[in-house]
């Protein structure tokens, strides 16, 4: 499917802002990511499974903050990092 | 140019000397894998990287900043911004092998994370394994920063230690590459009841700091919490005790307690290993490990300045002298320079007597100097240097009896660690 990358995370990937990944939950499509792009999972997912305060995904257009939802291959999925502080 | 210097400007930009300095995000310093550029401290113009003397490591709230002098140390040039917009608690030259820096980031939402570099900053490579507390586990406890970096024995050349918040240990056998958490501490019985829980992001709230490795036993281990209290090991972080005796901790109902005071710097001296220096939050204080017990150094500081800071710096050739950096704790404890009047204080009698050194700081001045923010280098005289929450970074080149500005203007500075690294002509 395709994902969407945000600014502070195209580092890992490039500087592109769509990559390719799959997977049957959003978990496994970050766990398919960070095969592709090592390293990337852990700045947005902590040591528990937990994904970060501030760190949202999108599944096409709906919020979503459970992993274990399901995707298809057809969906988009968007990473978006809010911004706090100056 | 001459022969031993590099010319990071004309390399990294590949424009000519007089086109002056281009600032480098890390995307581009890692796809280009060129060096950062030098300029001079107040930016008129090209800068030089001399072949040797003392390479200032500066990690601010916005990236790192290098700042390079030759011997004399009156003359600095600055390179940067690397990592422009990461928060950066801490970054390391090792000094085993003077090539290795490592660098504690964590930025805006994203996850901690490490940074490691072999040729002073011209490509990075991110630790495969970052620091991070064991999945499953029973505390579920997720790092929030990496906020110390400390590297190992020298017998153990690969071996680097870190502390974050909460309040974990990490270790490093492969240069920063790969990290593993100290079970013998993350997972003491008595953590819970030792560690504080962050409540505030880093650097402010609580972290691990202060890992000191004794040089004659890469097994005898010493750490500081904020708060939490000093804590020491004898079997390389398997089994940790409480060695606050002596020191005070006003903020508790006991004033004397086994644990929870509130070291805010500790350091062991390398040529005096059973010797350790305390700046805390509580005051001044020296042990003598055989005695077992913190003496309050800092009452014999003047009365009106006390003896309350972050940092406390050692000279590398004299066990009894000793920098620090006073700041008001009294009233609601600003934390600025007591009465505006910056100043650096030294002992040479292991706190004994204490002497003024303002010679050349500003006349007024509201900033703080954090608890990694000062160091000294090992020519002689030896040099003392620190950083400001405002952004500036002073020096001295006569152990702290005259001081100059060496840069301005960068953002709060939250470390500031000198090396001398290989590989510069």
């Amino acid at each position: 499917m395709r994902v969407r990358i945000p600014t502070p995370l195209r580092s890992y990937t490039d500087e592109l802002p769509e990559v390719e990944a799959t997977g049957a939950t959003i978990a496994e499509v970050l766990e398919d990511l960070d095969r592709r792009y090592p390293g990337i999972r852990f700045r947005m997912v902590d040591e528990q499974g937990r994904l970060r305060q501030h760190m949202n995904v999108f599944v096409n257009l709906d919020k979503v903050r459970d992993l274990t939802t399901a995707v298809a291959e057809d969906d988009e999925l968007t990473l978006m990092q809010a911004l706090s502080g100056g | 140019m001459s022969d031993d210097v590099v010319d990071g400007a004309a390399e990294v930009t590949g424009e000519d000397e007089a086109e002056g300095w281009t600032p480098l995000s890390v995307e581009q310093v890692l796809a280009s894998g060129a060096r950062p550029a030098w300029e001079t401290a107040d930016g008129s113009g090209p800068g030089r990287l001399p072949a040797s003397g003392p390479v200032l490591v500066v990690g601010t709230r916005k990236g790192i900043w290098l700042l390079a002098s030759d011997e004399e140390r009156t003359s600095w040039s600055v390179a940067g911004p690397m990592f422009l917009g990461h928060v950066i608690q801490h970054a390391v030259l090792d000094p085993r092998d003077r090539r290795t820096l490592l660098v504690a980031s964590r930025t805006g939402h994203l996850g901690p994370t490490v940074f490691r570099s072999s040729d002073l900053g011209a490509t990075w490579t991110e630790a495969s394994t970052p620091p991070a507390f064991t999945t499953g586990e029973r505390l579920e406890r997720s790092l929030q920063a990496v906020f110390w970096l400390t590297p190992g024995h020298a017998d153990e050349p690969g071996t680097w230690y870190a502390g974050g918040s909460p309040q974990g240990l990490f270790r490093s056998t492969d240069g920063g590459d790969t990290w593993a958490p100290v079970d013998g501490w993350n997972d003491h019985p008595m953590w819970e009841t030792w560690a504080e829980w962050p409540e505030q992001n880093t650097p402010d709230g609580s972290m691990l700091h202060s890992i000191n490795v004794d040089p004659r036993d890469a097994q005898h281990l010493y750490l500081g919490l904020s708060s939490g209290g000093v804590f020491e090991s004898t079997d390389g972080g398997a089994d940790w005790a409480p060695v606050n005796l002596g020191c005070l901790a006003l903020f508790s109902p006991v004033p004397d307690p086994e644990y929870g005071h509130d070291p805010h710097c500790v350091r062991l001296h390398p040529l005096a290993p059973d010797r350790l220096y305390q700046q805390n939050h509580c005051g001044i204080y020296r042990m003598e490990r055989a005695e077992g017990r913190w003496v309050r150094i800092g009452d014999n500081m003047p009365t009106d300045i006390g003896d309350i800071g972050f940092p406390v710096e050692l000279h590398p050739r004299d066990p009894d002298t000793v920098w620090v950096f006073p700041m008001d704790g009294t009233d609601v404890w600003p934390r600025t320079a007591p009465g505006g009047r910056p100043a650096v204080y030294r002992t040479r009698d292991a706190g004994e007597t204490w002497e003024r050194q303002d010679t050349g700081l500003p006349a007024r001045g509201w900033s703080t100097v954090k608890r990694q923010a000062m160091t000294t280098d090992a020519a002689d005289p030896v040099g003392v240097y620190f950083g400001t929450t405002s952004g500036e970074v002073w020096g001295s080149a006569d152990e702290g009896a005259t001081w100059t500005q060496i840069v301005a203007h960068l953002p709060e500075i939250y470390s500031v660690e000198v090396g001398d690294p290989v590989g510069r002509s």
